[in-house]
């Protein structure tokens, strides 16, 4: 079975369960007033989970011959020829990136980001990658909590227990 | 009206307010770059340099050139790095981030920045016309009205509704609104799917869906395959051009009038604004060109781009009618310049133009003188601006993934927001081998929460849905989405069997 079609069995099950949690979950805590509403929280995830259910089967069962999107040249039948590996710890990247973005501070782990990222892309001037990872992280930080306004975390956890705040 | 016009000029032409005007527009062009700082953003953050200044004309021109630079800036990422930053500028990346990928990064830009200077130019007019005629029409305007303006709006997926790709769109759409009603509704105030984790009570951002369904793909396929962006050379060799034939202007240049227009009436309703603007230009342009057009929609057309942006800045102008004459705010954007205006005075509404005339004079007039210096600005940047696309990969793709992520993590300072944003952009990814089309997901999310709320109001006001056959406006726009969705189809099958 091709990949969309797998994909619109997932959506089926993921519609099935809003399904059920609309029909059966959500009208029972509802307040006895809200009870005499024509309509309620419920009414409009009730049609678009049946709507799903049924869009999904059109696309599961093949009905409609489906094609490839055009002008996107993607294709997971090419999938030896790409970087697989590399796509695959630059999403790492991100992940730890999110998780330690407070830990260690905007500035360390901004700067950690993009130059790891760089050099994993086969950026090979270091002290360039170095110099403008550097330098974005601070400029970024100056931008947006300086300027603007928006306070960002920039130093790790240990420096900033050090100093009291 | 002549006498006010000229109060306005006089206002807008001494020298510190037009550094003012000048001075916003760039701010805002630079600021509005950032995923995730869209105008509403940073209008809020001028304000208290605008109000610092004490003259309210000045103020309110600083922020109006801010507002209008920050439209153009997120158009900007929108065009080339496939970021959208905001929802209005959603329907710029259909058809832009394809141009950009054609090497035509430089043709996109002049292309988005003469449709929104057309567009805020004819909205300005319009503007100066007729703002209090306007204002009491926009009053007929019911929920009703918005929940079938709404579902035209809907009718926008079309567009991605490629040959045997219709089921897969709607497939998208009805997941965007599933997505939609996570969270806490705007009218039952009661949580609703949220699986009991706590930072999904306010539902999932926009900006996080938007930055996974097209940025973070898009990076991963220039990450997994380097021969997708071409080589540095081959881009540079057509990025920086400008040019646009004349055919093309014969093509883009009857779009950007209609849509300018219908853009203005859909910002002067408060509520609806520049992202229902922008999605039903691009749906009607779709709708009413060729064949041959129409099948240029989302790969690259240069109407596709400029339908949406003359729309959006036309509503932005739009949306300053309810505020300056009902003094109603009829967006987030204007809502904040309510707060402005609040701050240093003024009073918004019917008298405004009697009482001060000078305010309501110069604000219109420095919308319009905005919009000059902000193509007078950009035009010259754009080469520079599209160059950004020739710095090598490994720096670019690290950088458009930092911006992505911060995009999510400014508006929310929550790292579970960047966690949610990482994988849904891999599941993205995944949809987007499978060839399912993106775009409608993203429509469905941003009108469903607009669609259900209007949709439950009107429901509750007739005790049923009787007002779809009651109201003359709500049923002539459903019957306009109905033909908008289903004409093209029978058409193109006519012409099939006549062939």
């Amino acid at each position: 079975m091709a990949l969309d079609r797998w994909i619109a069995l997932v959506f089926a099950l993921i519609f099935l369960i809003y399904g059920y949690t609309a029909f059966f979950g959500m009208d029972h805590l509802l307040a006895p007033i809200m009870k005499k509403n024509p309509i309620w929280p419920s009414s409009f995830p009730k049609i678009l989970s049946v709507a799903g259910l049924i869009i999904s089967m059109l696309v599961l069962f093949n009905i409609e011959k489906s094609s490839r999107l055009i002008g996107d040249d993607m294709s997971l039948s090419k999938w030896q020829r790409y970087r697989l590996l590399d796509a695959s710890l630059l999403v790492l990247g991100m992940i730890f990136y999110a998780m330690f973005l407070r830990n260690l501070g905007f500035f360390a782990a901004t700067f950690l980001f993009l130059s790891l990222s760089g050099a994993l892309l086969g950026e090979r001037r270091y002290l360039l990658l170095i110099t403008i990872s550097a330098a974005s992280s601070y400029g970024i930080w100056y931008l947006v909590d300086t300027i603007l306004g928006i306070y960002m975390t920039p130093y790790p956890q240990f420096l900033r227990n050090f100093g009291g705040s | 009206m002549i006498e006010g016009i000229l109060i306005g000029l006089q206002t807008v032409f001494s020298i510190k307010n037009f550094i003012m005007v000048v001075g916003g527009c760039f701010v805002g062009t630079f600021i509005g770059m950032l995923p995730g700082l869209g105008p509403m953003s940073i209008i809020a953050i001028m304000i208290p340099i605008a109000v610092s200044l004490g003259d309210p004309a000045t103020a309110l021109i600083l922020l109006a050139g801010v507002y209008y630079g920050a439209i153009f800036g997120g158009s900007t990422s929108s065009i080339l790095i496939n970021a959208p930053g905001v929802a209005s500028t959603v329907a710029t990346s259909f058809d832009g981030y394809p141009l950009t990928r054609q090497g035509k990064a430089g043709k996109a830009l002049t292309v988005a920045a003469i449709s929104s200077f057309a567009g805020g130019t004819i909205g300005a007019i319009l503007l100066l016309l007729f703002a209090p005629a306007l204002a009491s029409v926009a009053l007929l305007f019911h929920s009703s009205e918005y929940f079938a303006l709404m579902v035209v709006g809907l009718s926008a997926i079309a567009a991605f509704a490629g040959s045997g790709q219709v089921f897969k769109a709607v497939l998208m759409t009805l997941v965007g609104l599933m997505l939609a009603t996570v969270g806490e509704g705007a009218l039952f105030n009661m949580p609703r799917f949220t699986m009991g984790i706590m930072d999904l009570q306010s539902g999932i951002g926009f900006i996080t869906l938007a930055m996974a369904m097209f940025a973070i793909p898009e990076t991963i396929f220039l990450i997994l395959d380097p021969a997708r962006s071409g080589k540095s050379s081959d881009r540079n060799s057509d990025i920086s051009n400008l040019r646009i034939s004349k055919s093309e202007v014969k093509q883009i240049a009857p779009a950007i009038g209609r849509q300018s227009i219908q853009g203005f009436i859909i910002g002067v309703m408060p509520g609806a604004g520049a992202t229902i603007a922008s999605f039903l230009g691009y749906a009607v342009e779709r709708n009413i060109s060729t064949r041959e057009q129409r099948d240029e929609f989302g790969k690259g057309s240069l109407k596709g781009l400029a339908a949406p942006e003359s729309a959006n800045n036309a509503a932005c102008t739009g949306s300053f009618v309810p505020l300056l004459t009902l003094g109603i705010p009829g967006s987030g954007t204007t809502a904040i310049l309510l707060g402005a205006l609040i701050a240093l005075n003024v009073s918004p509404g019917p008298r405004l133009m009697i009482d001060q005339p000078e305010i309501f004079w110069s604000v219109i007039i420095s919308m319009y003188i905005g919009n000059i210096v902000l193509l007078i600005l950009n035009l010259p940047l754009i080469p520079y601006i599209a160059k950004v696309l020739t710095v090598p990969r490994t720096f670019l793709i690290p950088f458009i993934l930092f911006f992505t992520l911060m995009g999510a993590y400014i508006g929310q300072n929550n790292s579970t927001e960047l966690l949610i944003l990482i994988g849904l952009g891999v599941l993205a990814t995944i949809l987007r081998f499978a060839s399912y089309p993106l775009a409608p997901l993203l429509i469905g999310f941003i009108l469903g929460p607009m669609l259900e709320d209007n949709f439950s109001r009107a429901t509750q006001l007739y005790d049923g849905i009787g007002f779809v056959w009651e109201r003359p406006i709500t049923s002539v726009l459903l019957v306009i989405a109905v033909l908008l969705i289903t004409l093209p189809a029978i058409f193109s099958r006519i012409k099939k069997e006549a062939y």
